[in-house]
């Protein structure tokens, strides 16, 4: 059986110089995102908001949004929105917090149900009072912080400051993006948003991490390849595992963005834009070559001495950089590949 | 890497299988369950969002506890100084202290000592500490008693313990499956009812303080006066509880409290076929009701709820048998009500709903479906790409993934854990990234193999060097879902759950059964070159 191969074996793309491209148009779509958020804001559900969110689902028929509209609007509970949810029976309608406090949001309720009558089912009733809101607002954005700053520590135990540096400014740029994306869309920002944003800040670094193990393994294996030479090598030679990974990601949210519901679809929505979009560009264009730029392997020309190069394993050296002599001066040309076209045993039958 | 142990192997392969079964329970009927031993019984709890219910935060009411607490420190005061016969003036609540004027300033000293006993230790935690309830200072003759932050909190901390027991006490008589009622914070309560059709009940249930009276109505003075403005000091106006509102001036001084009803049941008039409530006194309230219905025989009383006045019926008779009953336009379903609500006891401070969330049973099961469909098409899908991608080795990770995913159920029956439609998403995810652990490790032994080693060499060194990667990649991951637990709330955390749970099992069946699948086919069949 001939197996599917997505990416070829040794790629041997030039990812580092991309870096030229890839950092300012990184920049601009940050600041893109960051502008947006202020200037065009994002849609904050009732979470975060307080206010009423009701789930109707009329029990003959299609719904009548421009009845029920004027219905509620007649009821004079400020600014309510009502729209098509799910199936065309199903209307999804939103009431502003009510100004006088957490009792007067149930008696809004109370007001709602009795003006739609029986012709509905109430599929799902979500009150949030002021107080809770601004709980649960100031609860998420504390957890973000946190995930960020223990992950920041974890990386910095494992690797060296540098790795752990990088791998939180890609992500946070992972995050400011998918920020941005939830400004455009005006997808609700909710509890859920927060779940998605910390879910893509731990798959994305799981993937810079990916990469970091790698850049590291090559590190210590090889003192004289030039840094961008070696972080391209790097990206290369996992090149193949992030595309087949993030293709089986991108399957299972695919079928969750189809199948699963209106009630998880901006939750879906967002963790598809994070996690492929963002966080494969992220980990390839930004976490490797910022590396350079944050003083990885600065000095290690200098690094001459036999003993040193001795200490790391030297069974771990795969042969396809065996043959390479490392005594070629450092700065030969970026663009040089080293890799050698030696015979590889095909791992087809 | 590739070498086990026969004793390692069958380790490995009696852990997985355990974990397994532990999610048998969740695929049999509830009548092979009911007859299995306890502990094998353990499954996997539906959210509410899921099965359907209501999600409700309850919070009591700090400034009606703190006003309560002033109210009843000015009465106390007025007490002590009657009974010692001292004389005072202007005894007034003001901020979050009482003041008094003592009349006799050789009096003084004596209101000091008779006004200090009012003021106890704090108890509870705060126990130990030397704070007392009360703080008293004098200023000449100004006595200023003043009711201390922990005090308040002391109070409120007290009312949660028992607004909690009679909640439990008023939301069983819904005969619902096992509702959830815990403290949350100092002034919170949480109130989870799964499986409920309709909340407005249960809210009006938790709504209400359920604070009964019985008092005189004051007829010496007028109503119309009153609702002008000037009502008597001793009196309250109060309103009736049916439309039309009908308003009645009624003595402040209790006669009778609901604290000291012994049963209440709903039922029907003998004459009239309403529905009513008869009630029982204890013995000091059937005492103090018969003294007040001999002393006001002719007069009218009323029985007043939460500052409404129910009825107002004239005691044509002195009532001695302790029990009665209250009728006033009720429907059955009131009666029955204000039957659980007098049984369950008054809450000792109004309960404000600050967050609702309720999930009908239609929804939960839309819900279940669209979970069941996208995880099957997921799954699925998964399955295809990486038989496509790897063949043989392919179907060894598809298995580790199933494995993997009976682990999560598994662990989640173990538990006793919540899922969450957002929870399924989250394992719908780790069959996404779980496979993602058998990519690295084979796309490392394909590396191994373009590198020049032989097959079994290249398998070994895919697998020792892939191990650390997925290692570290998978504890980033789970501190992002460990913070997600920790803020998370429902079904936010019933993802965290899943995930979290997801990432262990993960990094097991990498590091265990895809080693072990490998290990075994490799010694089978001495391949001489990798089929990846």
């Amino acid at each position: 059986m001939r197996l599917l191969r997505i990416v070829p074996d040794d790629t041997k793309f030039d990812f580092m110089r991309f870096r030229r491209i890839s950092f300012p148009l990184s920049a601009v779509l940050s600041i893109l995102a960051i502008s947006l958020y202020f200037f065009h804001g994002l849609n904050f559900g009732i979470d975060f908001k307080g206010g009423t969110l009701m789930e109707v689902r009329a029990t003959s028929g299609a719904a009548d949004l421009a009845k029920m509209r004027s219905t509620i609007a007649g009821l004079g509970l400020g600014e309510a929105q009502l729209q098509q949810f799910g199936g065309p029976s199903e209307v999804l309608i939103r009431l502003a917090e009510q100004p006088g406090g957490d009792a007067a949001q149930q008696q809004a309720v109370t007001k709602v149900k009795a003006a739609l009558g029986t012709g509905v089912e109430y599929r799902r009733v979500e009150v949030v009072g002021p107080r809770v809101s601004g709980e649960l607002l100031s609860y998420g954005v504390v957890g973000l912080m946190l995930a960020i700053l223990s992950i920041l520590v974890y990386l910095w135990f494992r690797f060296e400051w540098q790795f752990a540096l990088g791998a939180m400014i890609a992500n946070v740029h992972d995050l400011v993006l998918t920020i941005g994306f939830m400004s455009i869309t005006q997808i609700d920002f909710d509890l859920t948003s927060i779940a998605a944003l910390l879910t893509i800040l731990g798959y994305s670094l799981n993937d810079t991490v990916v990469i970091y193990d790698r850049i590291r393994e090559m590190l210590r294996r090889y003192k004289k390849m030039p840094m961008a030479d070696m972080l391209n090598a790097s990206v290369n030679s996992t090149l193949s595992r992030s595309v087949i990974t993030h293709v089986t990601v991108s399957l299972a949210l695919l079928a969750l963005l189809l199948f699963g519901g209106a009630a998880i679809h901006s939750f879906t929505a967002t963790m598809m834009f994070g996690v492929v979009l963002v966080g494969t560009y992220t980990s390839v264009f930004i976490a490797a070559p910022i590396l350079i730029y944050l003083g990885v392997g600065t000095g290690r020309d200098a690094l001459t001495s036999p003993a040193s190069a001795a200490s790391s394993d030297p069974d771990a050296i795969p042969a396809k950089f065996a043959d390479e002599t490392p005594a070629e001066p450092a700065e030969k040309a970026p663009a040089k590949k080293p890799v050698a076209k030696a015979s590889k045993p095909k791992g087809r039958r | 890497m590739l070498y086990f142990t026969r004793w390692k192997a069958a380790a490995v392969v009696i852990t997985a299988l355990v974990v397994c079964m532990f999610a048998v329970p969740n695929f049999l009927p509830e009548s092979v369950l009911a007859s299995m031993p306890k502990w094998a019984q353990r499954h996997i709890v539906l959210g509410l969002d899921l099965q359907g219910g209501s999600h409700i935060l309850l919070e009591v009411d700090t400034n009606a506890v703190k006003k309560d607490k002033l109210e009843a420190t000015r009465d106390d005061v007025r007490r002590v100084l009657r009974d010692a016969r001292i004389g005072y003036v202007g005894l007034v609540v003001r901020g979050n202290s009482v003041e008094v004027r003592i009349r006799e300033d050789a009096r003084l000293e004596q209101a000091l000592t008779k006004l200090r006993e009012l003021s106890v230790p704090l108890g509870g935690i705060l126990g130990g500490t030397g704070q007392r309830s009360l703080d008293i200072t004098s200023d000449g003759n100004l006595i200023r008693l003043t009711v201390g932050p922990d005090a308040i909190l002391e109070r409120v901390r007290q009312s949660v313990e028992q607004s909690i027991q009679i909640i439990e006490r008023r939301v069983n008589e819904l005969g619902t499956v096992e509702p959830l009622i815990q403290r949350q914070g100092t002034d919170r309560i949480l109130v989870q009812v799964p499986g409920l059709q309709d909340p407005t009940r249960l809210k009006e249930l938790l709504g209400k303080t359920a604070k009964l009276d019985f008092r005189m109505v004051d007829t010496g003075n007028s109503v119309e006066e009153a609702t002008k403005g000037r009502v008597p000091p001793e009196d309250d106006l109060l309103y009736s509880a049916s439309a039309p509102k009908q308003p009645y001036l009624i003595e402040k001084r209790v006669v009778v409290s609901g604290a000291d009803l012994t049963d209440a049941q709903p039922g029907f008039d003998q004459r009239t076929s309403e529905p009513i409530v008869s009630f029982r006194f204890n013995n000091s309230g059937s005492i103090k009701f018969a003294r007040a219905t001999q002393e006001n025989v002719g007069k009218p009383f009323a029985i007043v709820l939460d500052n409404e006045v129910i009825s107002a019926p004239v005691i044509r008779e002195p009532i001695t048998g302790g029990s009665g009953q209250i009728s006033g336009s009720f429907t059955v379903q009131s009666a029955n009500d204000l039957a659980i609500l007098l049984r369950a006891g008054a809450l000792p401070a109004p309960l404000t709903i600050i967050e609702e969330r309720t999930v009908g049973p239609g929804l939960g099961a839309d819900s279940i479906s669209k979970g069941k469909i996208s995880s099957y098409v997921g799954a699925a899908m998964v399955i295809i790409f990486m038989l496509v991608t790897y063949g043989l080795f392919g179907l060894f990770a598809n298995i580790a993934v199933t494995i993997n995913v009976a682990m999560i159920f598994g662990i989640l029956s173990l538990l006793g854990a919540t899922l969450t439609l957002p929870g399924i998403a989250g394992i719908v995810l780790t069959v996404g990234i779980a496979v993602d652990s058998n990519v690295l490790i084979y796309e490392r032994i394909r590396e191994e193999v373009r590198g020049g080693r032989s097959a079994i060499n290249a398998i070994d060194a895919g697998f020792s060097r892939a191990l650390s990667t997925i290692l570290d990649s998978n504890i980033t991951t789970f501190i992002a879902a460990a913070v997600l637990f920790y803020i998370g709330t429902g079904p936010v955390r019933g993802f965290a759950v899943t995930l979290g749970i997801g990432i262990v099992t993960t990094v097991f069946t990498a590091f265990t059964v895809t080693r072990l699948i490998v290990a075994s086919w490799v010694r089978w069949r001495r391949p001489q070159h990798v089929p990846i």
